[in-house]
């Protein structure tokens, strides 16, 4: 797969991800737009959170990962993001012992933060400032999981599952604010619920076995029933 | 009745001195995930140094003595902060080896001490006052050790301004919850293991000062005997949690002297006894997240 850097934001050539010394990633070559939301779809267990990791060097990697052009493979992870990646992981992981306000101003790397923006998309955040994040819904904890992503002026997010667990309501809440923020900054999106899938991403990336089995436009795999049954093995009607 | 005030507040204030030395343990271990056996050579070197200043100056009077607890803090910080530097950081992730070298540190600061100052011990001297007792509920109690407590009192009360009010608190603070998170939100988390580290081996300077006066002599060995009940302390507050620490100080400090007073000398099984305990029933200790 060629990578353009003109038009690409994100080049991944030959990635290997390890996790104690297991494998978790083998082989994966992949090209995320500078525009957009990008998904990454695979059946459980494929390595689409790996990936993500590894991209951000949380976990032991090898290969070449290019942000704009530039080799951001050899870096240590707050180097990455203080590049301008931001990333919203699995399960949130907000500071639970610290309030919604500390775990915002943590996340501040700039002078002056998008903090409006953030307000605007997540007004129930602003109310809860002073409250500790370990007592915020699950998606509470989301919203702020998002808000810490969005508060600098990223040139890619790393989004894992942001719906994962979430109730139907908050489910709509989120993908409306990934979708806004997707105007601003492009996206690689990991992903399970195939209608989130369809409402945000343009492109999707899936992984098979550890290797990209297939590319193409998010929307054209998800209206393929045997493309979808077999790369994903779900039923293509999910997502209709 | 003064017996039971004596013991009670003798036991907090041997409770503070514990304090001093575990606050620095726990916060280590919160962020780093590091057991540092090195923290006892901290307590020596400075009260070493802290009684050669005060020598210097004149045993008698209050000024050296704060100015050697200043001292002490100084070269405590210092020291912590150069182990951290030179021997813990090129070992980033690998704690088993980052335990090791401080086991390693450890043998080798008290062989060196021993090797500049001599196997005996040396016995100190203070302000007079603190050789007087102070008279509460009929109980005489020596006055060393309200001025432990009150050192333990400003050494908490700086560290919890500290942790809640700077950015660096915070960081430390989350750190203590997620470190790779800290890391993924763009922050260079190394540079907080040194000030966890230069600000634990400040108060171990402290306490180091302060245990000098507590047991009237320096020794090489000073910060070794401290060092196992600074872990026992840390263990039974929760490893990695300032206020556990605090708690489990007076708890542990305050059961010791009682059995010491009541049940023939037993303190130090009464304490491994407990520490057992919380070991079988609540591992994370009182106030320890679950792992």
């Amino acid at each position: 797969m060629s990578i353009d850097v003109s038009t690409d934001i994100l080049g991944v050539r030959n990635l290997r991800c390890s996790i104690a010394g297991q494998q978790v990633v083998e082989d994966v070559t992949f090209s995320v737009p500078a525009t957009g939301i990008t998904a990454v779809l695979g059946r459980n267990g494929v390595g689409k959170t790996s990936t993500l990791r590894g991209i951000l060097g949380l976990i032991h990697r090898r290969g070449e990962v290019t942000l704009a052009g530039e080799h951001i493979d050899g870096l240590p992870t707050h180097r990455i993001v203080q590049r301008g990646v931001g990333y919203v992981p699995e399960d949130r992981e907000v500071f639970a012992k610290l309030t919604v306000a500390e775990n915002l101003a943590l996340a501040e790397r700039q002078k002056k933060p998008r903090r409006e923006f953030v307000d605007a998309l997540f007004p129930d955040l602003v109310q809860r400032r002073d409250q500790m994040a370990g007592t915020l819904s699950g998606g509470q904890q989301q919203m702020v999981s998002v808000a810490r992503a969005l508060l600098n002026d990223n040139r890619l997010l790393l989004v894992d599952e942001p719906t994962k667990g979430l109730a139907p309501r908050i489910v709509t809440e989120v993908t409306d604010a990934l979708l806004e923020a997707s105007k601003i900054v492009p996206i690689l999106l990991v992903e399970q619920n195939l209608e989130v899938v369809r409402r945000l991403a343009d492109g999707a990336i899936v992984i098979g076995g550890g290797r990209v089995v297939h590319t193409g436009d998010a929307r054209e795999i998800l209206d393929d029933g045997d493309l979808t049954r077999r790369l994903l093995g779900v039923h293509a009607e999910v997502g209709a | 009745m003064s017996m039971l005030v004596l013991t009670l507040i003798t036991g907090v204030g041997l409770g503070a001195l514990y304090f001093l030395v575990a606050s620095g343990l726990s916060l280590i271990y919160g962020l780093m995930h590091v057991l540092n056996f090195a923290h006892g050579a901290f307590l020596t070197l400075s009260a070493f140094i802290g009684w050669l200043v005060a020598n210097a100056l004149g045993t008698a009077s209050w000024g050296s003595f704060l100015l050697s607890i200043v001292v002490g803090a100084l070269v405590g910080a210092a020291f912590a902060t150069l182990t951290e530097l030179v021997l813990i950081r090129p070992l980033y992730e690998r704690h088993i080896e980052q335990v090791l070298v401080t086991v390693g540190l450890s043998f080798a600061a008290v062989a060196l001490f021993e090797g500049i100052w001599g196997t005996d011990p040396i016995n100190i001297a203070g302000p007079p006052w603190l050789k007087q007792t102070t008279e509460v509920l009929g109980a005489r109690i020596p006055n060393t050790y309200w001025v432990l407590m009150i050192a333990a009192v400003l050494v908490l009360a700086a560290l919890v301004l500290f942790l809640q009010k700077t950015r660096y608190g915070m960081i430390i603070r989350a750190g203590v919850e997620n470190r790779s998170m800290v890391t993924a939100l763009g922050i260079d988390v190394r540079r907080s293991f040194t000030l966890v580290f230069a600000i634990g081996g400040a108060a171990a300077g402290i306490g180091g000062v302060l245990a000098m006066h507590y047991t009237t002599f320096v020794s090489a060995h000073l910060g070794s005997t401290l060092l196992i009940f600074a872990f026992i302390v840390t263990v039974i507050g929760g490893l990695g949690s300032l206020t556990g620490a605090a708690i489990a100080s007076v708890l542990v400090a305050v059961l010791q002297q009682f059995a010491n007073s009541y049940l023939n000398g037993t303190g130090d099984f009464i304490v491994v006894i407990l520490l057992a305990l919380v070991l079988l029933v609540r591992p994370s200790g009182i106030l320890g997240s679950k792992a």
